[in-house]
């Protein structure tokens, strides 16, 4: 389902401060797929995730999704069809619109915007069933603005936004590290139910080891630019976090240097 | 008093075309567009030309609303795809009007008071209608002596604005429009969810100067004149209108705003004439008028957000005992 091929990106290119951000990544994932990407800053989680999603244009490689090329196509352009929920949880949807509205610009993503009314009573119980798989009572608050909600709830709004029209590839950038521990474990779960139910194929990156062994069927980790473990199936299921800090420790040579990533 | 009150309201409705398209800019896109300043003048300019060359007055008009599209979709390309400052390509597109203003009339002031204008031609239909008679003659009862001559630009104009104010509603919650409020609320989202941003951006910011370009015309029209200078100042009263008009009649749904721009459009048409009523003031102090009630309607909700936090802090320590640490 995405192919991303010998991807490479240089950030200030000539300058002192040249860094190569990826270099040569090859990443192949199959329809159905849910890859976890873990490193420590700077190591292109981050970058690599853009790549994808048509933020950074890369200096050389390819992306393709379902079949097709989109390296050169811009980010709203692929957006049709990959959905995406960021770190930040304000930055999922429109703060001043309500429910409903951010829901139908949801809705609207693979298809072409025109001049008939956004929400519509039949898009109205499709929504409300949609959010009723969230469990968090919003069902009853489509015409609640969405800047009223918690930062938890944005969230759980983004996720389902992000998912709801089946995108062919879902990006999860961090999308549970600003929130305080019982919220991002709602969210966590609430990722894994919504991926297991709709076999979305899913890369997420997370700086949080035990979330990215807990989640998913594939794993990678990053350091400076590439791919430097990966493990799939049964052999990531029998792998702790120890194991991935040993890991790397014996490829690298040199100790994990972020705490967060151990801690939490 | 009835009269200039009367001339208020009129000229209010018609300006406040103006303010819908100030209100798409500066409210739904968050775009601090000066296109305004010029714009309003190219469609009076534009209007003026037309009618003077024969042109009937409702396709010159028609034609100002055009050309306001255009010069508002310049100042998105701008922005957009040149990645020029918000705030800078509104000033240069301003700037250029103003040159291109003038060579659209020719001279500084092009006068329409022999022409046909939108506004006669409606008076004499309307003459038909016998409803001005009814409705002074009903007024005359309540002792008013200067009536005003015609009821028919009031009238007609309101409900031209009404429509608009209705298109604009129904436009702000479609697919399309739900993607550019998004756009002036949460950029990154809408684009993250296959929006074309520049495009609608530059889209939105064009109608907006349709809408003023038009509003421009029918003012030019009203007064019988286009001058290169009627539109100095134009921005700060648009932002006057929607600033007081949220103030208050409120936001709290699009149909809601744009009534309040509507109405704060007119209310700001009556303040400057009872301001121009004041001794000492004159006619060439609106302008500062205009722009101490913008900043007071910025400034003031924060300096009373400042005092009571002030306050309720000063009553917790209280509460807390005492402690008599400022």
């Amino acid at each position: 389902m995405l192919n991303v091929t010998n991807i490479s990106v240089t950030f200030n290119e000539g300058t002192l401060d040249e860094k190569k951000a990826l270099n040569g990544i090859e990443l192949e994932m199959a329809a159905g797929d849910f890859v976890t990407v873990i490193g420590s800053n700077g190591a292109g989680k981050s970058t690599l995730m853009n790549v994808v999603s048509g933020n950074i244009l890369p200096d050389a490689g390819d992306v393709i999704i379902g079949g097709k090329q989109v390296v050169h196509l811009p980010e709203y352009k692929r957006s049709a069809f990959i959905g995406r929920v960021f770190q930040d949880p304000m930055a999922g949807t429109a703060p001043s619109m309500t429910i409903e509205e951010n829901l139908a610009m949801a809705y609207s993503r693979d298809k072409k915007r025109r001049l008939k009314f956004g929400v519509t009573k039949k898009r109205k119980d499709m929504f409300r069933d949609y959010l009723k798989t969230l469990n968090l009572g919003l069902e009853d608050r489509l015409s609640a603005k969405v800047g009223l909600l918690s930062g938890g709830e944005r969230q759980a709004l983004s996720l389902l936004m992000a998912t709801f029209t089946n995108p062919n590839i879902l990006l999860l950038d961090e999308h549970t590290a600003a929130l305080d521990p019982s919220r991002a474990e709602l969210i966590t779960s609430l990722t894994e139910k919504v991926v297991r139910e709709s076999g979305l194929t899913t890369l997420m990156v997370t700086h949080n080891m035990q979330q990215a062994l807990d989640l998913g069927n594939r794993l990678i980790m990053m350091d400076k630019g590439q791919i430097i473990f990966e493990a799939n199936g049964e052999e990531k299921e029998r792998l702790t976090v120890k194991d991935l800090l040993q890991e790397f420790q014996r490829i690298r040579g040199e100790q994990f240097e972020d705490d967060r990533a151990v801690l939490g | 008093m009835f009269i200039s009150m009367f001339g208020a309201v009129e000229s209010g409705v018609i300006y406040a075309i103006m303010a819908l398209g100030v209100y798409l800019t500066f409210r739904v896109l968050d775009f601090p567009d000066l296109t305004v300043d010029g714009s309003f003048v190219t469609g009076a300019s534009v209007a003026a030309l037309s009618i003077v060359n024969g042109v009937p007055p409702i396709l010159a008009t028609l034609f100002a609303l055009l050309a306001g599209f255009l010069a508002g979709c310049i100042t998105g390309l701008l922005h957009t795809k040149g990645k020029v400052n918000a705030l800078l390509s509104g000033i240069l597109m301003m700037t250029a009007l103003y040159s291109i203003n003038l060579r659209i009339l020719g001279q500084p002031t092009l006068s329409m008071l022999h022409e046909t204008t939108i506004f006669k031609q409606l008076g004499s239909f309307w003459s038909v209608t016998g409803i001005d008679n009814a409705l002074n003659s009903l007024l005359g009862v309540f002792g008013l002596d200067r009536l005003p001559s015609t009821w028919a630009i009031l009238t007609v104009m309101a409900v031209v604005t009404v429509i608009i104010k209705l298109v604009t509603d129904f436009y702000l919650k479609t697919e399309v429009g739900l993607a550019l409020r998004a756009i002036g609320d949460n950029k990154r989202m809408i684009r993250s969810l296959s929006a074309n941003t520049d495009n609608l951006t530059i889209v939105g910011v064009g109608l907006s100067n349709g809408l003023v370009a038009l509003s421009g015309a029918l003012i030019g029209q009203l007064g019988g004149f286009a001058d290169v200078n009627m539109g100095i100042g134009m921005i700060v009263i648009g932002l006057a209108s929607v600033i007081i008009g949220e103030a208050l009649f409120g936001t709290k749904t699009i149909a809601r705003a744009t009534l309040a721009v509507i109405g704060g459009a007119i209310i700001y048409r009556i303040i400057v004439t009872l301001a121009l009523r004041v001794d000492f003031l004159e006619t060439g102090d609106m302008k500062f008028i205009t722009a101490a009630i913008v900043i007071i309607a910025l400034v003031a909700p924060k300096v009373h957000q400042v005092q009571r936090e002030k306050k309720r802090r000063i009553q917790k320590r209280k509460q807390l005992g005492g402690d008599s640490h400022a």
